[in-house]
């Protein structure tokens, strides 16, 4: 083997209520797991896993803020301070006319704000390459990943243990940096 | 577990004293309107030119009481309808989450019936001096006071039609919620899924009788106090107003029986979801409010601009057209926004009674302006008023939690409910 790349062993299951349960004994044994991949959402799996939550609200949140800011200053740029221009008898800050461009430019931003986010941090943005550790996790496998070099057991040990949890099968697999 | 709400003596002393502050409220309120006379008459004529009055009856002090009667009916039997109709649309919905929850607004849909007497017998004192529309001269065409725009209304707005759809509205209303009960406890005593399956049947008709007729009554009740003036939106406006209130309610009441010891299962995912329907639904009242702003304040129609400007360009109403929409957008927007805010109850709990109270002032700019026009008021009165109605309203939903027990026995989702997890 050489020496590039991360190896990991690798677990893998046929049934969620196996993997759950497995990744609470793994967890048990003080086993740090890099990630579990399934083919469907599992339900209650980020507890297990124990997971902090997602900051992906505040992302959105930002983003929503920056939406509204862009719009009204847009707005207000255009129809109040550049060139001010009487519509329809109303002010030239017509407040309540650009709420509707606000609402809109806010929920843009804050989907595509989130949208974007997270594509960037679970790696499957456009130019990232993303990690599939066993091709089944598509299919009809759960694949639970664990870097060894992590851990203070060794592969044979994690293997084992692995398999005395239920995984259905076992492997070895290089990952490139 | 207690699984019987126990409504004892020291609950029922506490209304007491609720019912006999508001009392003592409304006789100083009426004693001041009795004593003041005609203070108000010289402030804000410019409201008053913009009006087209044509012989709108003289201001007396008490057509202030009657209007204050009619926001609390309106306002606390649309509470009542609505927490109905939240039961009716977990079950279309077939719903499991919510299965260990719905004796509460089943319990707060008792008031429909004494509302509905109230309402009638109100209306029977009142409807001259509430709806401009019930005076016969408007539609005697040799008569002075003759009112083109409103005659053109007849087919519609006359007293007949008017009573019939409110009789008709109010008692089918009611006869469903008979049915819904009838098979809650049915379900309770015989188990099975036989109830469950008669319920989605009876839920579906009554949400699509509900649809329809709750925007007519929107319309009879509230809208037609601005006769001349109408309003597309004015169906949904007051069903949002209505439902945000009634959610806020249900969700204040179950955190409060969860604190003495009620409800015990109701986890923090239930009053997560409660929490995002208080949340999503202020924000869907303000959608529903804001529409029919701009729209009107855009086309500037003078027909129907009146409305906004009767609200807008008095000194006494402004200040509660802004209290409305703080109290009910940006308050429960900003405060209920974060997930915290919504699981854990002590946000809940202060958020809760302030849009419960944001409504309140809602249905009060909604009729006030148009009974009272300038001379309207906010004193001992209105709060006496509404703490009259409320401790008559509690009294009602807080008995009627006693009839059937808290959790439904044989609900075949309950076990949904009570692991619910989000």
């Amino acid at each position: 083997m050489s020496d590039k790349g991360v190896k990991f062993v690798i677990g893998i299951y046929d049934d969620e209520d196996i993997l759950l349960d497995a990744i609470s004994s793994v967890r048990g044994k003080g086993v740090n797991i890099h990630e579990v991949y399934s083919p469907f959402p599992v339900h209650g799996i980020e507890d297990r896993l124990g997971y902090k939550r997602s900051r992906l609200s505040i992302a959105a949140f930002c983003f929503g803020f920056l939406g509204t800011c862009l719009a009204l200053t847009m707005m207000i740029g255009m129809m109040t301070i550049d060139w001010p221009m009487i519509i329809g008898g109303k002010d030239f800050l017509p407040l309540p006319v650009f709420i509707p461009v606000t609402f809109e430019m806010t929920v843009l931003l804050a989907a595509f704000g989130m949208v974007g986010t997270f594509l960037v941090v679970s790696d499957l943005k456009p130019w990232g390459k993303p990690k599939t550790f066993d091709l089944r996790s598509t299919d009809d496998k759960h694949v639970m990943a664990i870097e060894i070099e992590k851990n203070s057991m060794s592969e044979i040990q994690l293997k084992k243990l692995l398999e005395s949890n239920g995984a259905s099968e076992t492997n070895t697999k290089l990952m490139e940096e | 577990m207690k699984d019987i709400f126990d409504f004892n003596i020291g609950i029922k002393k506490n209304l007491l004293y609720l019912f006999l502050g508001g009392l003592l409220l409304c006789l100083i309120g009426v004693y001041q309107l009795v004593n003041s006379g005609h203070a108000h008459e010289e402030s804000t004529e410019i409201v008053t030119s913009y009006i087209s009055d044509n012989g709108h009856s003289e201001y007396h002090w008490y057509k202030r009481v009657y209007s204050n009667l009619w926001i609390n009916i309106v306002y606390f039997l649309g509470i009542s309808i609505s927490a109905i109709f939240f039961v009716a649309i977990q079950y279309v919905s077939q719903a499991g989450w919510s299965a260990g929850i719905l004796r509460v607004p089943l319990a707060i849909g008792r008031w429909l019936l004494p509302g509905s007497v109230l309402m009638l017998i109100v209306f029977a004192i009142t409807n001259h001096d509430i709806f401009h529309w019930t005076h016969e001269y408007l539609y005697d065409k040799s008569d002075p006071r003759y009112d083109y725009v409103i005659d053109g209304k007849k087919a519609y707005l006359n007293l007949p039609f008017f009573l019939g759809r409110m009789v008709f509205f109010l008692g089918i209303w009611y006869f469903f919620y008979v049915l819904i009960l009838k098979h809650i406890a049915k379900e309770d005593k015989l188990g099975g899924t036989a109830s469950w399956e008669k319920l989605f049947t009876i839920s579906t008709v009554f949400v699509v009788f509900y649809a329809f007729t709750q925007s007519v009554a929107a319309w009879d009740w509230v809208l037609s106090i601005d006769t001349h003036w109408f309003s597309t939106m004015f169906g949904w406006y007051v069903f949002a107003s209505w439902w945000v209130s009634a959610l806020a309610l249900i969700t204040y009441m179950i955190i409060i029986l969860r604190d003495n010891g009620y409800l015990d299962f109701v986890n923090h995912s239930v009053i997560h979801d409660l929490g995002k329907y208080v949340f999503a639904f202020s924000v869907f009242w303000t959608y529903i409010w804001f529409s029919q702003f701009l729209l009107i304040y855009y086309a500037n129609i003078p027909e129907e601009t009146i409305y906004y400007v009767e609200r807008l360009d008095s000194d006494f109403y402004y200040p509660f057209f802004l209290v409305n929409l703080i109290l009910n957008f940006f308050f429960p927007f900003l405060f209920l926004m974060t997930r915290a805010s919504k699981r854990f109850t002590r946000f809940l709990k202060v958020a809760c009674p302030i849009v419960l109270f944001g409504h309140f002032i809602d249905f009060y700019l909604m009729v006030t302006p148009g009974v009272l026009k300038e001379n309207g008021g906010f004193g001992f009165l209105e709060i006496g008023m509404l703490l009259l109605f409320l401790s008559a309203f509690l009294f009602v939903i807080l008995n009627g939690l006693t009839k059937l027990p808290l959790v439904a026995k044989n609900h075949p989702m309950l076990d949904e409910s009570l692991h619910h997890d989000i």
